[in-house]
């Protein structure tokens, strides 16, 4: 027995199937477009500065000669990103458990995560503002910009991503792992330390490298409380450059060394960001494999 | 590397060299028999269960006996489940449910006011339907984590892990690897794996709610097994669908509809001759 008789898939169908699929691919093209560019820009541009000295030197101000590199922008980036994820990875995990763990679906709950929410969609120039009034007019600490100040105003635009990507993250961790600890008779605590944690690991790893490269390339948080030097420095509590001040800076320059450096720093800066997600994926790749 | 381990078999039947410590909730009423290493007789008075508005468990009251296995049985949404996650004050982890009433350990009532619920738990060990080892562990870590979990010191862990693997059936399997990861296991193996994991805190009372149903016949056959053997020292209460196998391994059986205990009795008794009508419909399958 044969099936015969169905009918052929018509001729509008086709010509609907390849419109529609025409269309997502320009689409997916149109979108890609300014990535590309971009990126091609910069290494057009930036990959000229590169050299052992441009990484290797401080911008000098000198009106004539080499300019300097980023060295002090370069490590100043990292010192600050590096205080700022210290103080807004633990606190946004700490707050993704309070949200998953214990809160829960409650009033509170639900506001906390509504104001978090509210905090992702807040412009970073107004944390910027915010650690100006409260930070750097103040003068707290004695000086008025500070390395740590642009930390903090990092964080606080950092601690939203962080503490969402945490909170979707241990949503994953199966509740029957939890019942399986609970049901043995440990305490909740313990049950979050050993088991929930661990199995969230490589999870909570991902999103907060993301928050990491999100913190990175921020500019406007860093313009109203580091302020911006030249000098290698290691102290927080002074004046600091970092990437996005430098490029911030050089690219108004009337000098064509200088212009340039903005572009080598952007490069960098790019290619740093780039780095830290291929590093996310590649944790989280090994956590389903 | 011990010699011994491998060649005891019985270790089972030896009287308990490891023990963890009792919890507070025993000290306090200080029974020195409590902690004989049999089981105890449970006794639920009066329980009440609700998720949010909803009225699930319906006045029941149930005895099971020390070191007999209690099969509960009934349809669908008859509140087996319910009924057993109240033993070990697992019901009100979800949110929104609650329970009243008595459940009483020998004289030990679980629902008094100033109990340690983590206590309880320890008394009272849970075998989930799916075998839920946890995946950051070795098996060797998967048996210890009740005892690190409630921070319980124990003088030979290896030991107790070892001793533990045996008492399921499993040492012969895994003894070679583990520290391989508990996931790893054939389903079978990881559920009596988590049974070694509850055997290992050393409870008093095991309740197993359809431990057997994602499993395949041979692994429900050797679980099965283990069950008769385990209620030597551990009291059993299991949930089950399969009412052959409430037939097989169970001492009494309960039959439950709609949130209420309808009859419970021997289990020759409610297979073959069940005094209510729709204990006998449901065992000759014309409901449910």
């Amino acid at each position: 027995m044969t099936i015969s008789g169905l009918p052929a898939i018509s001729a509008r169908r086709r010509r609907t199937d390849q419109l529609v699929r025409g269309s997502l691919l320009a689409g997916f093209v149109l979108a890609l477009i300014p990535l590309v560019l971009v990126i091609y820009y910069l290494i057009y541009k930036g990959i000229s500065t590169w050299s052992w000295k441009f990484f290797s030197t401080d911008p000098n101000g000198n009106f004539l000669g080499y300019p300097g590199g980023i060295r002090s922008a370069l490590l100043g980036s990292i010192e600050i990103v590096a205080l700022a994820t210290l103080i807004s990875i633990p606190i946004g995990i700490g707050v993704a458990l309070y949200l998953v763990e214990y809160g829960k679906d409650s009033p509170f709950a639900s506001f906390v995560r509504y104001l978090t929410d509210v905090q992702t969609g807040v412009p970073s120039i107004v944390f910027g503002l915010f650690v100006y009034i409260v930070l750097v007019e103040a003068k707290v600490g004695g000086t008025g910009f500070a390395a740590w100040k642009g930390a903090v105003a990092l964080a606080l635009l950092m601690f939203p991503v962080a503490s969402r990507s945490a909170e979707v993250v241990l949503l994953l961790v199966p509740a029957s792992l939890r019942e399986a600890a609970l049901a043995l008779g440990a305490p909740r605590w313990r049950v979050v330390v050993r088991v929930v944690l661990p199995t969230a690991r490589s999870g909570l790893v991902t999103g907060s490298l993301l928050a990491v490269a999100r913190g990175m390339g921020e500019t406007a948080p860093l313009l109203f409380t580091t302020a911006g030097a030249f000098a290698l420095t290691f102290n927080l509590n002074g004046q600091m450059n970092a990437m996005p001040l430098q490029i911030y800076n050089d690219i108004l320059s009337p000098r064509t060394e200088v212009v340039n450096r903005a572009w080598g720093t952007a490069l960098v800066l790019v290619a740093l960001i780039l780095i830290l997600n291929l590093i996310a994926r590649a944790v989280s790749r090994r956590s389903t494999a | 590397m011990i010699p011994d381990e491998t060649t005891n078999q019985n270790a089972n039947d030896q009287p308990t060299a490891v023990r963890s410590p009792a919890p507070q909730v025993l000290d306090r009423s200080a029974r020195p028999a409590a902690r004989s290493g049999m089981g105890h007789a449970v006794q639920v008075r009066g329980l009440n269960a609700y998720y949010g508005q909803l009225h699930s468990i319906k006045a029941v009251d149930l005895d099971c006996p020390a070191n007999e296995v209690t099969a509960l049985i009934g349809p669908s949404g008859s509140g087996k489940s319910t009924v057993i996650r109240c033993i070990n004050r697992m019901h009100e982890e979800i949110p929104g449910a609650r329970a009243e009433g008595s459940v009483k350990l020998d004289d030990l009532d679980v629902y008094d006011d100033d109990i340690d619920v983590t206590a309880v738990r320890r008394l009272v060990g849970m075998v989930f339907q799916k075998p839920n080892p946890f995946p950051t562990m070795s098996i060797f870590d998967n048996v210890a984590a009740g005892l690190r979990l409630t921070g319980t010191k124990s003088d030979n862990l290896r030991e107790l892990v070892h001793r533990s693997l045996r008492g399921v059936g499993l040492w012969d399997e895994v003894k070679d690897r583990l520290n391989t990861p508990g996931i790893g296991l054939s389903g079978g193996q990881q559920q009596r794996l988590c049974i070694a994991r509850t055997v290992a805190v050393e409870p008093e009372v095991i309740l197993m709610d359809e431990p057997a149903s994602a499993l395949d016949p041979i692994s429900t056959l050797k679980i099965e097994e283990l069950i008769d053997e385990l209620k030597e020292r551990y009291t059993i209460v299991i949930v089950t669908h399969n009412m052959q196998q409430a037939a097989r391994i169970a001492d009494s059986t309960v039959f439950m509809l709609d949130g209420e205990v309808i009859e419970h009795g021997p289990t020759g008794e409610i297979f073959t001759n069940p005094k209510d009508e729709r204990t006998e419909r449901y065992v000759s399958g014309k409901f449910g």
